[in-house]
């Protein structure tokens, strides 16, 4: 009896450790395999697709000499799973090889072009989230109210026009016509020389310089970028926004708390949307990675230089090496971001903690 | 009641149908009419039905060629009598090529539909029904491809292949096929066990045979709402690529690349960029909108939200 009662808790805690273990190692599982997936497949798109991988990187004008050098170099004599090999090897160290275009090594390239990128989908990020969670709160509150209409028909909007083209015509009316915001780029060419960044993100690197006519500058060059991927990601976080609200404002405990005689936005604000919370975090976060891969059109067509824009100008000069990286570097962060918000998740939520 | 004495909407909705095919007109006949209760649905409907007219009788439409302009004397006009959208900067007709354009992305739509509906839920029945490690395979590759960002994955596909529309579609149906194989991965678990797949079972059928024949028709419903639902999204995708130059080429008249190529003329001829985008913002709305209506019509589970 005293055994079993000794043993007893011994062994639940050490099948829950085990069942903590077996998690993490799933999760591990998963994060590896997804990663090796997607340099698997930029390996078959740059290696395997092309009819001449080499054309594809030194283009149709290198001589002789140059394309047989670099069928070498890229191992290309060898067979498939010892190119793959190779490829990986270099990938894990960040080597994606030279760029055609600029003739630097793709990874400085990425470098100095991703902080442009990051800050305009968080600067985008936060317009969504604070335009779209209130929108969605008030489109569940008054459900089938016309103000739920109209941000449903907002939202839906937002789900089917073309970025690149509502890009267009914002650039045409508010910096064009109206001349409220600066037109494309990231900062003035007046300051391009006095100014120097140091963390990349420019509207922080002014604050931290106390720079206020550079950071008027970099503001009213971003705003419109940011509001066009704000838009989209507010059509996509008011939409969840209303749903789990509405999920939340049908459960019991609601009707408790109106029952005790709390007052409605208390409720709402409250009890409500703090529930709510959890899966928005992971909306929110989704609604970032959706706008890291969105940029590619907005900064194409706002000559934002980012990332997007870096992969588009490669492309139209079919500079191999640029795209892959940059396809690599925004998958990474795009399923780094998945996989923590799914992480995220299960943290917040204490519903869904193994028992 | 006398048979000859019903109507026919109670003929449609008898609680005791004579036959299959009273059964299977009823079902359609109740789903019909919460599709049509919801206004919006309807108006998707409308559009879509709209885009296949101009589709299909594209010639007969259009007032004038979509691809030979008059240089001489109708460059860049404004819209108006005549040319009711403006000319583009070879003087063509910017209705007639977005009529014809209409084609080009139908033509999209059914493709990416046709090659990745298929692929998806070939994958996603299997692996529902073979379960074990064969299950776990493919979701796993499943999964991974759902995690790849699609524009950007579809942007390196055309770059290795080739920019062209047939290319274009090929990347884009590589992308998104994933989210059809969860869907009838799911709905393949639900009746993996009922007792109509034992008997068929117990008669001998087949795995292969179980599959095609017996688990596959029940995914298509739910399949049909999303690919509708994912519509707007393979639209928005093929007009990105357009734009960047990697989708249709020149001169077809593919809506991404006429915004393309009005982009020079955007601050004194706006119409040129403007008319395309307006066409793509209302066709994506109207599967928007028509894939919304089909989820709450097909599946009355959903519809509380």
């Amino acid at each position: 009896m005293s055994m079993s009662e000794t043993q007893r808790p011994a062994g639940r805690a050490n099948r829950r450790a085990r069942a903590r273990l077996k998690a993490v190692a799933g999760f591990l599982l998963v994060v590896a395999t997804t990663y090796l997936g997607l340099v698997a497949v930029t390996f078959f798109i740059g290696r395997v697709v092309p009819i001449d991988p080499v054309l594809a990187i030194v283009g149709d004008r290198a001589p002789a000499r140059v394309v047989e050098r670099v069928r070498l170099e890229m191992g290309l004599d060898l067979p498939y799973y010892q190119q793959f090999w190779l490829y990986l090897k270099g990938v894990l160290q960040g080597n994606f090889g030279t760029s055609v275009l600029t003739t630097n090594p793709v990874m400085t390239d990425i470098r100095r072009v991703f902080p442009a990128t990051m800050e305009l989908a968080t600067v985008g990020t936060v317009i969504g989230a604070v335009i779209g969670i209130p929108l969605g709160v008030l489109a569940a509150v008054r459900r089938g109210s016309v103000a739920d209409q109209v941000v449903r028909i907002v939202g839906l909007i937002g789900y089917s026009v073309p970025i690149f083209w509502l890009g267009l015509l914002a650039l045409l009316v508010f910096y064009a016509r109206l001349g409220w915001t600066s037109g494309p780029g990231r900062i003035d060419v007046v300051f391009e020389y006095t100014f120097t960044p140091i963390t990349g993100f420019y509207l922080l690197d002014a604050i931290l310089a106390r720079d206020w006519a550079v950071f008027r500058d970099v503001l009213s060059h971003i705003i419109l970028p940011a509001s066009l991927l704000g838009y989209f990601s507010m059509a996509y976080v008011s939409r969840m926004t209303r749903s789990f609200m509405l999920n939340e404002l049908g459960q019991e405990y609601i009707v408790a708390a109106r029952a005790k005689g709390l007052s409605e936005t208390r409720i709402i604000w409250g009890h409500a949307l703090r529930n709510a919370a959890v899966p928005l975090v992971t909306v929110i976060a989704l609604s970032y990675a959706g706008l890291l891969e969105g940029s590619v059109l907005t900064e194409t067509v706002f000559a934002w230089p980012g990332l997007g824009l870096y992969i588009t100008n490669s492309l139209q000069n079919a500079d191999m090496n640029a795209v892959l990286g940059g396809t690599i570097v925004i998958g990474s962060v795009f399923i780094a971001i998945n996989l923590l918000s799914d992480v995220l998740y299960r943290m917040l939520d204490p519903r869904t903690r193994t028992r | 009641m006398s048979e000859t004495a019903m109507t026919r909407r109670e003929w449609l909705l008898t609680d005791r149908p004579q036959s299959r095919l009273q059964a299977r007109l009823g079902r359609a006949y109740v789903a019909w009419r919460r599709f049509t209760a919801n206004r919006l649905a309807v108006i998707g409907l409308a559009i879509i039905l709209g885009l296949i007219v101009l589709a299909v009788f594209a010639p007969v439409l259009a007032p004038h060629s979509p691809y030979v302009g008059d240089l001489a004397n109708a460059r860049l006009m404004t819209p108006g009598p005549g040319h009711w959208l403006g000319t583009d900067d070879q003087g063509r007709d910017i209705l007639s090529r977005l009529i014809y354009g209409s084609r080009l992305t139908l033509q999209v739509v059914v493709l990416v539909a046709v090659i990745a509906a298929p692929i998806g839920l070939l994958v996603g029945t299997v692996a529902g029904y073979a379960g074990g490690w064969v299950d776990a395979v493919l979701m796993r590759i499943t999964d991974i491809f759902l995690a790849f960002p699609k524009l950007v994955l579809a942007l390196a596909f055309v770059a290795a292949l080739g920019p062209g529309i047939g290319n274009a579609i090929i990347a884009i149906a590589i992308t998104s096929w994933p989210p059809y194989a969860r869907i009838a991965r799911a709905e393949t678990l639900t009746v993996r066990n009922s007792d109509y797949i034992l008997a068929v079972r117990l008669m001998g059928a087949s795995p292969w045979r179980i599959v095609l024949r017996h688990i596959m028709p029940l995914c298509i419903s739910s399949l049909i709402v999303r690919v509708t639902l994912d519509m707007a999204g393979i639209i928005l995708t093929a007009a990105g690529l357009g734009f960047l130059g990697l989708g249709a080429q020149p001169p077809l008249p593919e809506w991404g690349a006429m915004i393309a190529s009005g982009r020079r003329f955007i601050l004194d001829q706006w119409w040129v960029a403007a008319m395309p985008g307006f066409a793509i913002l209302i066709v994506s709305l109207g599967f928007n909108l028509l894939g919304d209506g089909l989820r709450d019509a097909l599946d009355p589970r959903g519809s509380g939200q």
